[in-house]
């Protein structure tokens, strides 16, 4: 049985990991981007960004005064208990985002669409919202927290297989080049894209793919992979780097998740994360043992199964 | 890096002269000195709309509007503990940025990626004020730095927290990227123009959607297809 408080207790830790620790692979990307940039500007922006990532861990505050949508992702392996069932792990939820908003602090993003009105703790109608996900075997949950930027930088668009790849590219830079300038979509980010699905599906599939895999993460189908690359590469090639200056760093990696969608159609979602791609991810066992991470590790072959039946393969019978 | 390399890098009051800003080039780095407030749309609505009398005596306090809701907390005992700061785009907030200047006197508008060339011309250029923008998006943390301290905190019930008038007290904060000059000249819009020679060899290997939208045709009557 994973207790109430261990949940509350952990949730909170996360909400400051994410809000404040830069994660390592995306910190190592825009290394990895700040290295080639040869845009003055670019390179400028690129500079004060990392040194801003140490002062938020020196200081123990917020990368961004804009601290995002917190958001929580739930995975239960199939063998975990929960004290007080999914209601009573939601409140805790509900209540480590509250304190955590006012303790960090973060800024209480989130109002009333139409009245504006305000709890000043980021809760709210649907807010934080708490999505799930199950996995065989396994007497842990996961824990995940993405506070999510950017009111720009994310579109959908219904495609048909004649687009094709051609058409694919073309929503991709559109995407890139219209949220881009400026630096609107507070580039250089993790570029996701939902293929498929229906329209509510592509969405999340995107999404998740920006905000839950990791950058130097590929598909596991070699062909989504290569496409992978083949768009960030693209969106590194526009010739637009951080703020929408001159430079050539746009895209630290591009995710694609794909799901069944109608034969007639082919769902296209861009998503970006943005510069301070806050996410965080704890473990957290029965017996009062918690992990922290920063992979989410969303997309497991159980996520991505395409058959009828679902039998853990043999050679991953020992992490089950 | 090379800082010798970099953007001229120049610190600036909050209330700065004419020659002050005269000295600006767009591109140019600048950190802050002196108060500076936070006004969006909420005080924004509230002044030019509802003619509310304004809380602070501006300019002369402050010619520094910021265009930003700070991370912070007010404490039960009525303190602040502030958290990362960073700006919000400014774009939408065209509409009040001329009556804002009559109101303000304000000499220095500070956001998230500027206004357009058309409003600087208009509003700036005339109350010789220029844009600056945050760096980034997202130096929470070093702007937070620059803050020393809260010293007022103006319409908060009736605005919130995020939309409130935050006073604020700088030192050498930053850094911001001067994005528009006295002439009214735009960082973002020269980019964009060197930027947009190469999208036509960019675009090669792509073809329109089969279904277009609305927005790439502002005819009505198209059907949209093919």
């Amino acid at each position: 049985m994973i207790s109430l408080d261990l949940i509350q207790r952990t949730a909170e830790r996360l909400m400051e990991k994410a809000a404040i620790e830069i994660p390592e692979d995306y910190l190592d990307g825009l290394k990895a981007t700040a290295a080639v940039e040869d845009g003055d500007l670019s390179s400028f922006v690129l500079q004060a960004m990392l040194e801003n990532y140490e002062a938020a861990k020196e200081d123990r505050r917020a990368m961004c005064g804009d601290t995002g949508c917190p958001r929580w992702y739930v995975k239960m392996g199939n063998e975990a208990r929960i004290e007080g069932g999914p209601i009573a792990l939601e409140a805790a939820l509900r209540r480590a985002t509250a304190r955590a908003t006012h303790d960090i602090p973060l800024r209480p993003n989130r109002v009333h669409p139409l009245w504006r009105t305000d709890h000043d703790n980021n809760v709210g109608i649907g807010a934080p919202e708490i999505e799930y996900g199950f996995e065989p075997g396994g007497d842990w949950i996961d824990l995940i927290t993405v506070h999510k930027g950017g009111l720009f930088g994310t579109d959908y668009r219904m495609l048909f297989p004649s687009d094709g790849i051609q058409g694919i590219r073309r929503f991709f830079l559109d995407s890139l080049v219209a949220f881009g300038k400026r630096g609107l979509a507070c580039q250089p980010a993790i570029i996701g894209i939902g293929l498929g699905g229906s329209k509510d599906a592509c969405m999340v599939l995107g999404k998740r793919a920006a905000c839950l895999r990791t950058v130097g993460s590929r598909n596991s189908d070699p062909r989504i992979a290569a496409l992978e690359d083949e768009l960030k590469v693209l969106g590194n090639s526009i010739g637009m780097g951080a703020m929408g200056f001159v430079g050539k760093s746009m895209v630290v990696d591009c995710n694609i998740e794909v799901g069944y969608c109608h034969t007639g159609g082919m769902q296209m979602s861009v998503h970006a994360f943005c510069l301070s791609s806050r996410r965080a991810v704890a473990r957290l066992w029965g017996d009062g043992r918690v992990e922290y991470r920063t992979d989410p590790d969303w997309f497991t072959d159980y996520q991505r199964r395409e058959t009828v039946e679902w039998t853990v393969p043999q050679d991953q019978n020992e992490f089950a | 890096m090379d800082r010798s390399a970099g953007p001229k890098r120049i610190r600036l009051s909050t209330t700065p002269s004419r020659e002050d800003l005269a000295r600006l080039r767009i591109g140019d780095v600048v950190h802050l000195d002196g108060l500076i407030y936070t006004a969006r749309e909420g005080v924004y609505m509230r002044a030019c709309e509802q003619g509310d009398a304004l809380p602070m005596d501006l300019p002369h306090e402050s010619a520094a509007n910021f265009h930003c809701s700070p991370a912070a907390t007010v404490e039960a005992d009525g303190s602040f503990t502030m958290g990362a700061v960073t700006a919000t785009a400014s774009f939408r907030f065209s509409k009040w940025i001329g009556e804002w200047f009559r109101l303000s006197g304000a000499k220095l508008i500070i956001g998230k990626g500027g206004m357009t060339s058309a409003d600087y011309r208009e509003h700036f250029v005339p109350n010789g004020a220029i844009y600056l923008t945050t760096v980034g998006y997202g130096t929470g943390a070093l702007l937070g730095r620059g803050i020393k301290g809260v010293k007022a905190l103006h319409w908060r019930e009736d605005l919130g927290l995020a939309q409130a008038m935050w006073v604020l007290e700088a030192e050498n904060m930053g850094p911001f990227i001067v994005e528009s000059d006295l002439e009214g000249n735009s960082l973002f819009e020269r980019e964009n123009e060197r930027i947009s020679q190469n999208l036509a060899r960019v675009y090669e290997g792509t073809k329109p959607a089969v279904l277009r939208r609305f927005g790439e045709t502002d005819d009505r009557s198209d059907e949209l297809i093919g």
